[in-house]
Parts: C-alpha cells; structure tokens; sequence
C-alpha cells in the first residue's frame, strides 16, 4: 500500500520535471534572485542525511559496537536510498537535465560541484562494495576496511556539501569555513533521525520489540548530535551577529525576515531541537514511539533549517555597494521573493519517494532487517 | 645508409606532415574560439564615467537589449544583461547612477565554480557562457558577486543568430564580443548619449582608456573581493 503511494509521489515527480523540461523553469518559483529553491532543500537534505546515516554503520566497524554492527546494513542501503533520492532531484532541477552527460564529461577541476560529481560517485561505489563485504560470508574479512573507507569517504563527501557554501565568496549568508564542519555534524543528527523513523517502522510491522538496551543508548545518541549540531548553528550566527558588516543579514535571518524568522525559530530550533529533546530526555518520556516522534521533529526542523539556509540567504540582497542605498530593475537592494511551486515541491518529493521505494524493495527482496543480538552477549 | 633507415626517416617526415595538417584547422579554430593569436596582448575593458549617466536615461540597457536580442522584460525571471543602478550614499546623501553589468574578472569566481567549464574567460579577459557545455545548474549565479548573471527560464523566440542563446542555460553580457571581433565598439558604448562608457584595450598603454585610467581616480566595484575587474568606474 505505502509502496504504491510512494510510487505514485515519484510518478507525479517525473510528470513535474516533464512540465519544467516542457515550459522551462518559469513554472517554478525560482528565479534570477532566488536561483537554488525547494528542490535544493530537499536534495541536500538527503544527500546530508545520506552521509549522516552511515555513521550507525561507523560505529559498528570502526568503532565495534556489536549493537551498530548488527544495523550496519539496513544503514548502508538507506545511505544509498537517499543519495539516490537527492542526487536525482538535483539532476532533474538542472536547466538542461538532458546535457548530463555533459557534466561526466568534462570537469573543470577547479569547481566544487565537479569534485562532487566524482565524491557522490565514489561514495556509491564504496557503500555498494561495502554492504557487499558485510552481506556476503565470504568478503566479511574485507568488511572492516571497506567500513574504514566509507567512514573516511563521507567525510570528504560532507565537506564537499558543506564547501559548495563555503566557496562562496559573493553571498553574506556562505563563505565561512564553519560550514563544511556543521554540515557534518548537523549530517549526523539528520542521518540518525532518519534511522530511528525506518528502524521504528521495520521494526512495528514486524510485530518485534526494539531491545531495551540498544534503545537506549540510540537515542542518547541522538541527542548528543541534535546539541551538537545546534552548537554549530549558534556559533555561526554568533560570528555573523559579532561582524558589523554582517549585523543586518542577521537582523533579516533572526528577526525582520518574515518567513525565515518563523522557520528559523520555530521550525529549526522549537520544533526541530527544543522538543525533540525533551522527547528524548524527560525522565519518563524517551520510549521508543517518543524517540520515533522526536525523529520526526529532527527531520523537519532540518528542512526548515535548509530552507532558512539555502532560499533566506539568497532573499537577502548582495551587497555590491556596501554603505549605499541601492536599486535597480533586476532587484538589486530588495529582499528576493521566493514561493515555491508545485511542481518543483513534487519534485523534491519524488526524489523522497525513489528513497522510500529503494528501501522498501531493498529491505522485501534482501536481508536487511537487524539481527537482534541479546543484550549479554553485548 | 640502409634501405630500412631511409624509409623509416621518410615515414617519419610524412607523419610529422600529416599530423602538422591534421591539427592546424583545430589550433586555427581554437584561436578563433578563444580570441585572436595577439588576444594575450590585450585586456577588452570599459571606463564608466559616473558623472555624465544621467538618472532615469536607459540607453544603454535599450541598445542591449536590441543587439543582443533580450525581451527588454524587467520581471525576476526575464534576462538582463545589463541594468541602470540608483545608488545613494547613507552616510552622505550623494547619489549616483550607472550601469552595472558583467564585470569581466581577471579571476572570476563564476569561471572557478562552473562544474563543466561552460563558463570561462577568453585570452583577451571577456568572461562568456559556452552555451553547449552550460548544464543550467546555476552555481555561477550563485558565486557572481556583481548579479550579472541571467538564467532562461523559458522558451526563446526570434533570436539573433550573432548572440545564441539557450533555454535553461545562464547567459550574462558577452562585452558583445561578436562587435568586438569584428573591431567594434560594444553596443551599450556606441550608444551612450553622454559617452559615458569608454571601450578600450587596458593593456595598450597608448590607448584612451589606458591613458585615462592613469590620470584620473576610478575603482573597481567590491575591489576588496580581488577579482580585478575589466570594468572600472570613475566618480564612485
């Protein structure tokens, strides 16, 4: 039943990048202003959480945690799900989607995005390979240092995520060398939210109970990452706030901004922080369907984290000429104006539902399921 | 000398030949694609004098357009090449006007991050758009620190066949480098009233415009970004 929805979400994805294929991108909301929209946000949401989920599969073979081990592999296929998912939306937003071959092609060394092409590749290549040596009896020795290189290889791969803002030299809201290391972490609060909610399900249709043990210390977990993701989220704005260049983007991100405030406060830090942790640590509270729920919460607060991220610090004008009031007929000096629209919304949920469907069909058709290992033996 | 060594020196002379044929129609037409043979000698680049563009007088924007086959739209997904900006300064009151468009970088960040090299510079500094290699992926929009750049958001209609252009692809102010190598003057330039914008080699040290960037005070706009800019302004 969920598969023939899902099904039908990716559908109806397809149909909307027929329609932009067919009228161009005027369908979208997105503009000369506000060039990167909501299938942005749902792309780099996957393609964070994608790296973030593999560290369950981490913390198994490098680290030995025999609890992890066991859920190495249901990680692994859901990394896969959602680099395919995000990568998809991101092809398929192209202006010229047709052309890319073109992008395999040619590389131009000097841009983040091609060294992406190729940290994306790998990336699947070394999740594939891993999963391989863990799935296959006769491979398992090799499972260990194919661990060792997916755990090493999605950290470049985050970096690179984190480095497409970074490099940017032009925008008030990127070009800061804290964003490559915040991508990382902030990965490894979404990864993990994102586990929970597939864990919780797999494990609620198959009528099993989630060890006790193995529970517990999973989500405690997740709300180290969850604080440690927002420490960074603080100390980037703080930065901002200090430099008195910066003072007004922030005053349009934090306060004047409409939309971004709301989504900033109450999206990213109520919902997607303040609650989920609460959820998580309240004496009595913290049972699985709460931790479910609170993964829940992590996952939208990371969309309304991205969505402030991506389309706020673009809304906000370039200062060209700084120290002068500007304008202009191309929105030079006013803040962009962004709604997204439905076809580029289906879009990003298509791409939510090729990551659902590849889990899906992954977990029917092969043994992904976690082998619960008793808790004496851990 | 043995028969074997005359025959090898003589295939060896006509391979050098054929391979000489074979790659001067490609190195002809590189030059031809990426500037003349003497480009490395010249810098195309523009003077703006902010003292003569009058408020409110879009000539430049209007010839623009016509030459390069724009709509002459003005909505956030219509191109624009070239814009009239009103600047005023907070603390003094002063105010300005003049033309922004492609600042042609010595080191353009849109030219470092495009992923297929669709954007680059040609040996003479104009900063172009190949429009066959341009996936529309739009992180030089993103990196442009001067919102030069447009993207073709829908379908084109009567283009000129001198300025190709594409749907879904980013296209900004070419320096109209199709005038240009026919030893033209841009069409914004021609086409100032007030002879405003001075066209020239920068890196002719006889030129008007290398004489006049040595006598009088002009900038670069976000100079401290670093980028060199062809495009300089004076009375900023």
């Amino acid at each position: 039943m969920l598969t023939s929805v899902a099904a039908l979400i990716v559908l109806a994805g397809l149909y909307s990048v027929h329609m932009m294929e067919e009228h161009g991108h005027i369908i979208t909301g997105m503009n000369n202003q506000i060039v990167w929209g909501i299938p942005h946000v749902f792309a780099i949401f996957m393609i964070v959480a994608a790296s973030g989920v593999l560290n369950v599969s981490s913390i198994g073979s490098v680290f030995n945690k025999p609890a992890y081990k066991a859920r190495a592999p249901l990680a692994g296929l859901l990394s896969l799900a959602m680099l395919a998912g995000g990568l998809t939306v991101l092809m398929l937003d192209l202006g010229r989607p047709d052309r890319i071959i073109v992008a395999a092609t040619n590389y131009n060394l000097t841009s983040v995005f091609a060294w992406n092409v190729l940290l994306y590749s790998a990336m699947f290549a070394a999740v594939v390979v891993y999963l391989w040596t863990m799935m296959e009896a006769r491979m398992q020795p090799w499972s260990k240092h194919a661990g060792f290189v997916v755990f090493i290889w999605r950290f470049a791969l985050t970096t690179g995520t984190g480095v497409i803002f970074s490099f940017l030299v032009a925008r008030q809201a990127y070009g800061s060398a804290i964003l490559p290391p915040m991508f990382i972490v902030i990965s490894f609060a979404w990864g993990l939210a994102v586990f929970h909610i597939v864990q919780s399900a797999i494990y609620q249709w198959n009528g099993k109970m989630l060890d006790e043990y193995v529970q517990k210390r999973m989500k405690n977990l997740l709300g180290v990452f969850v604080v440690a993701a927002l420490y960074f989220v603080v100390v980037y704005h703080l930065t901002n706030l200090y430099f008195a260049r910066q003072v007004e983007f922030e005053r349009f991100i934090l306060a004047d901004g409409g939309i971004y405030p709301l989504l900033f406060w109450a999206g990213y830090v109520v919902l997607g922080n303040l609650l989920p942790l609460l959820l998580i640590y309240l004496p009595g509270w913290g049972k699985t369907q709460h931790v479910a729920v609170a993964s829940a919460m992590v996952i939208l607060g990371g969309f309304a984290f991205l969505y402030v991220f991506i389309i706020g610090g673009q809304a906000f004008p370039l200062s060209i000429f700084p120290g002068f009031e500007v304008k202009s007929s191309f929105g030079d000096g006013v803040i962009g104006l962004y709604s997204p629209s439905l076809p580029e919304v289906l879009l990003g949920f298509g791409g939510v539902g090729i990551a659902f469907l590849i889990t899906a069909v992954g977990i029917r058709v092969l043994n992904f399921v976690p082998r619960e290992i008793p808790k004496k033996a851990l | 000398m043995s028969e074997i060594n005359v025959q090898r020196r003589q295939f060896l002379k006509m391979s050098m030949g054929v391979a000489a044929v074979s790659i001067a129609p490609g190195i002809f037409l590189f030059d031809m694609a990426h500037g003349k043979a003497d480009a490395n000698k010249v810098r195309w680049g523009m003077l703006i004098e902010t003292a003569n563009c009058a408020e409110g007088c879009n000539d430049c924007v209007t010839a623009c357009n016509t030459e390069n086959g724009l709509s002459d739209g003005v909505s956030s997904t219509d191109s624009q090449w070239i814009r009239k900006i009103e600047i005023k300064d907070i603390s003094t009151g002063r105010e300005t006007s003049l033309p922004m468009m492609c600042q042609h970088c010595e080191h353009p960040p849109c030219v470092d991050v495009c992923p297929t090299g669709a954007s680059f510079k040609r040996a003479d500094g104009i900063v172009l758009v190949d429009k066959h290699l341009c996936i529309g992926c739009r992180y030089c929009m993103m990196a442009c620190p001067y919102k030069a750049r447009s993207f073709v958001h829908e379908p084109l209609q009567n283009q000129n066949p001198d300025v190709p252009r594409g749907r879904g692809t980013v296209e900004s102010c070419t320096m109209c480098v199709h005038r240009i190598d026919q030893g033209q003057q841009p069409a914004c330039a021609v086409a100032c009233p007030n002879k405003s914008i001075l066209f020239g080699n920068l890196n002719d040290p006889d030129s008007e415009i290398a004489t006049r960037i040595r006598t009088v005070a002009s900038a670069q706009v976000r100079a401290d970004l670093g980028l060199n800019p062809g495009v300089r302004y004076q009375g900023l």
